[in-house]
């Protein structure tokens, strides 16, 4: 209709990308401030045994750049310098970061695009279904099955998952559910039975992190959904004669959306905590295994690595639901 | 036009004589939340966890530190109801005390977090311009700032009282994405007519937000704020399973729970019963919470009738 709509939002995008990168920076510099702080690598080192002499331990902080002694603001500037060209440190065993990250990387993403993605789709069409048939018994069943989910934490989920599946496995004698790890190791065949015993080995960890998702989804847009079937611009587009499912669809759910658009990106953060129990459980090595490693093992420069990467996966989910909420909300893009 | 005072002055003195006539907003709030079943029981569980939590430890002559050497891993009995661990403690007497723990955690940080969402979002949508700038970037680092390294650093080191410092972490961290959503109904509630009125007859701010904005946006609190308990509970028991939540000799349901994972399948009483309290709980404040949001959305009553007619309309059109 109009058109300045199409640089409107061009511009309002890339003053939200402008924004994220801004944050990103300065939540990049708490985060290397916080772990370089609080975390105490001299301490690790000097608990080794046998006790190594003081000046090991402090050519070995000064080699890996985390020597308490050197001002902050000197480590961070050595720090960022690598950061920039791709090399985010030593770890604290003194093997490379990025090469960690790289490993890491895709495990963690597999399992959080694909259980999030799953379990949103589902959890939006599920909360809005409930909410156009309230109090009815589909309604109630719906309701109490996502109340139930909500009521069990990730990691108790994932254990019970587990123990269903080694049920089903001792009722069929066979292992048909794999649930350690990512992939049978030394498994022979070509890249379809490799690409199917990812897949299987890839279910019991999303469905621990799909169930959560969807269930909440589910209850958040059937109460936004409800507050919009109240209201009056959904009779009238009814009155007007669109049928009551085009009227639901067309009004209804993308109204409904708006408020769930700023859900989608900041549920990521809380499925990523969720994701460090199930990477635990199910023995996958990614990101959330890594974090809990290395602030165990006062591992300055791996925390910020992880924690650059949480942030970064946020962000990008956050650019996302700008996007929804640009392509949903007509307000947005012309204010 | 230079009647309009009067007429005012008129229609408010009718509007307080109309006001006293119907039941209060609270009354019917009660009745509607009563007759929803599934809250009131969600209630009543509540109610009973609570008692055990508080009372039960009188209930038992076990301390939840107490060890009986000559009970290891013992199955339930009259002796140990709940069967004991696997160094000889009452698992009744520990899971009581962690029980109490998780209510006191959860409820402080949901109560807190809500509470401080609904003031920061409703400023922010209500002022706009730099208010809102400014309290959104807050909003937002700290949303990516990674508040589990904060925790998991901080909380190991706190002895004693820590778990009130463990609470407040934890509800610090807990309130960006409700203030995000209270912020942007906070922006369209800014030019609806109720409140707009409100301004030009010289309403302070901070009074239109506590009188206008917020109540509007009650029933989303409401919802929020159960599913925050709920999850202020998943939180603590998660960061207590890790070893950064509450901290020994305290227990809770996380480091209950985290102890007797391993023997879920073996010695499955250390492992259900703290398990199983811990999703009863969660269950029980989400169901209130659902039967509050139907009791306080004024118009969930005409809903709840709609769907007949609409079912009738629609045999009607086949």
């Amino acid at each position: 209709m109009n058109p300045e709509r199409g640089p409107d939002v061009l511009a309002y995008l890339a003053r939200r990308l402008g924004y994220y990168v801004v944050l990103l920076l300065v939540a990049v510099c708490l985060s290397y401030a916080l772990a370089a702080t609080a975390l105490q690598p001299r301490a690790y080192f000097e608990a080794r045994q046998p006790p190594p002499r003081p000046a090991a331990v402090q050519a070995q902080l000064a080699e890996l750049g985390i020597d308490d002694h050197t001002p902050l603001y000197d480590r961070f500037g050595r720090w960022a310098a690598h950061a920039v060209r791709g090399d985010l440190g030593r770890t604290i065993d003194d093997t490379s970061v990025s090469d960690e990250f790289g490993r890491r990387v895709g495990v963690s993403l597999r399992l959080l695009v694909v259980g999030t993605a799953a379990g949103t789709v589902a959890g939006i069409l599920a909360g809005a279904w409930t909410a156009v048939r309230q109090y009815r018994l589909s309604d109630r069943l719906v309701t109490l099955t996502s109340f139930l989910l909500l009521s069990t934490p990730v990691f108790l989920l994932a254990v019970l998952l587990k123990i269903g599946a080694i049920r089903i496995n001792q009722a069929l004698g066979t292992d048909l559910i794999q649930f350690t790890g990512e992939k049978t190791p030394g498994l022979q065949g070509g890249w379809a039975a490799h690409a199917r015993d990812r897949a299987v080995h890839l279910l019991l960890p999303s469905l621990s992190i799909g169930l959560i998702t969807l269930a909440t989804y589910s209850r958040y847009q059937r109460s936004t959904m409800l507050d919009v079937l109240g209201s009056d611009y959904l009779r009238t587009a009814q009155a007007k004669g669109l049928t009551r499912r085009r009227a639901l669809l067309r009004h209804g759910l993308r109204t409904a959306l708006i408020p769930m658009s700023t859900f989608f990106s900041y549920n990521f953060l809380a499925v990523f905590t969720g994701a460090i129990f199930t990477e635990a459980i199910f023995g996958w090595h990614g990101m959330g295994e890594w974090l809990v490693a290395s602030i165990g093992k006062d591992d300055v420069n791996s925390v910020v690595a992880v924690s650059t990467f949480a942030a970064v996966v946020v962000l990008l989910s956050g650019f996302v639901a700008d996007l929804l909420h640009a392509a949903l909300d007509p307000r947005v893009r012309h204010s | 036009m230079a009647t309009a005072p009067e007429a005012l002055l008129a229609g408010a003195d009718t509007d307080d004589g109309l006001m006293a006539g119907p039941p209060s907003r609270a009354r019917v709030t009660l009745h509607r939340f009563a007759a929803h079943r599934t809250a009131v029981a969600g209630l009543a569980v509540l109610l009973l966890l609570f008692v055990l939590a508080f009372a039960g430890p009188h209930l038992t002559r076990w301390s939840y530190s107490d060890i009986d050497y000559t009970a290891l891993r013992s199955a339930p009995s009259a002796r140990h109801w709940w069967g004991t661990n696997r160094i000889g403690q009452d698992v009744f007497a520990q899971t009581v005390r962690g029980l109490q723990k998780s209510l006191i955690i959860g409820l402080l940080v949901g109560v807190a977090a809500t509470g401080g969402a609904a003031v920061v979002g409703a400023c922010a949508g209500y002022f706009g311009g730099w208010t809102d700038r400014l309290l959104t970037f807050v909003t937002d680092l700290l949303l990516i700032f990674p508040g589990f390294l904060v925790i998991s650093v901080v909380s190991p080191r706190l002895k004693g009282g820590g778990w009130l410092v463990f609470a407040f972490l934890l509800a610090f961290f807990a309130w960006m994405v409700t203030a995000r959503v209270v912020r942007s109904m906070a922006i369209s509630l800014r030019e609806r007519e109720f409140v707009r009125a409100a301004r030009y007859m010289g309403v302070g701010p901070l009074r239109i937000i506590a009188r206008h904005i917020v109540p509007n946006v009650a029933s989303f609190l409401i919802i929020d704020a159960t599913i925050a308990v709920g999850s202020a509970v998943m939180s603590e028991t998660a960061l207590s399973y890790f070893g950064f939540g509450v901290q020994p000799p305290d227990v809770s349901l996380g480091t209950l729970i985290a102890d007797g994972t391993g023997a879920a399948v073996t010695y499955p009483w250390m492992f259900f019963f703290a398990a199983g309290l811990l999703v009863v709980f969660v269950l029980a404040v989400n169901l209130v919470g659902d039967g509050l949001r139907d009791a306080i959305d004024p118009t969930s009553d005409r809903r709840g009738r709609s769907p007949r007619t609409r079912r009738g309309g629609k045999a009607a059109a086949r």
